[in-house]
């Protein structure tokens, strides 16, 4: 995972870029053989063991998702928690810190 | 004798706690995702997976930002806002995909209804956000032509 998360005032905007193949369970490989589905379905970011941010996905979400989103009451220098799981029991948790202007 | 019967009664029971422990977590990882509006074929279907019977309007307070045309339908950006008070849920949706409805956003006390993400889209269409505010939905579209299509 790749993020950028930068506090202005009250307001941090976070900028996520994960990697991921989200596999659609359409698509074929160089064989003609299908390849399985396997895709994020739930993303969550915390700050001080507080959700601030909950997202969903289907396949219709891109290949190595990117995401903007922004909340409040956090400030520079403060951890935010990233976290997402895939259809496959695949998953990853990431601490990152907040940075000022 | 190699167990007792009292030991026998009380790993039992041990394990009875601890596999309703995991059945209560698996429930609890699993019950956030809506399979059912995830795998709903139209979009019609995929709101009402969602929200249920909640009334439709158009609102211009939803501000939907999508390219008019995108050449690679694999990565289409879409950014949703709105200054509307109680927000408490967005939903986006390409209606020419085979599942229409493309992610879900709760908007948490501390988020702001302010989003961007990549989208696949099968072919032109229309990209759809809904907004979830008290007992009503607020619905913006906007038509994407794509040059070549991203699903598959």
């Amino acid at each position: 995972m790749k993020l950028k998360a930068v506090a202005q005032g009250e307001v941090v905007s976070v900028k996520l870029l994960i990697q991921h193949p989200m596999e659609t369970g359409r698509r074929k490989d160089a064989a003609g053989n299908i390849v399985p589905a396997n895709y994020i379905t739930e993303v969550t970011a915390s700050h001080k063991g507080e959700d601030v941010f909950h997202a969903e996905f289907g396949p219709g979400v891109s290949r190595d998702p990117y995401l903007s989103f922004q909340f409040a009451g956090a400030k520079a220098g403060d951890t935010l928690s990233i976290s997402w799981v895939d259809t496959n029991g695949g998953a990853e948790k990431s601490d990152f810190t907040i940075t000022g202007i | 004798m190699g167990i007792s019967r009292r030991q026998f009664f009380k790993a039992f029971s041990g394990m009875v706690a601890s596999l309703s422990v995991l059945t209560v977590t698996a429930e609890r990882l699993f019950a956030k995702w809506n399979a059912g509006a995830f795998h709903a074929g139209k979009l019609d279907d995929a709101v009402r997976e969602k929200y249920g019977a909640l009334p439709v309007e158009d609102s211009a307070a939803i501000k939907l930002t999508v390219p008019e045309i995108a050449e690679d339908g694999a990565f289409v950006p879409v950014s949703i806002s709105s200054d509307m008070p109680g927000i408490t849920n967005i939903t986006i949706y390409s209606e020419t995909n085979v599942f229409p409805l493309v992610a879900s956003f709760d908007v948490l006390p501390r988020m702001r209804p302010d989003l961007s993400l990549r989208v696949r889209m099968a072919e032109t269409g229309k990209i759809t956000a809904i907004a979830q505010a008290g007992g009503r939905l607020y619905r913006s579209s906007r038509l994407v032509v794509v040059s070549v299509g991203g699903c598959g």
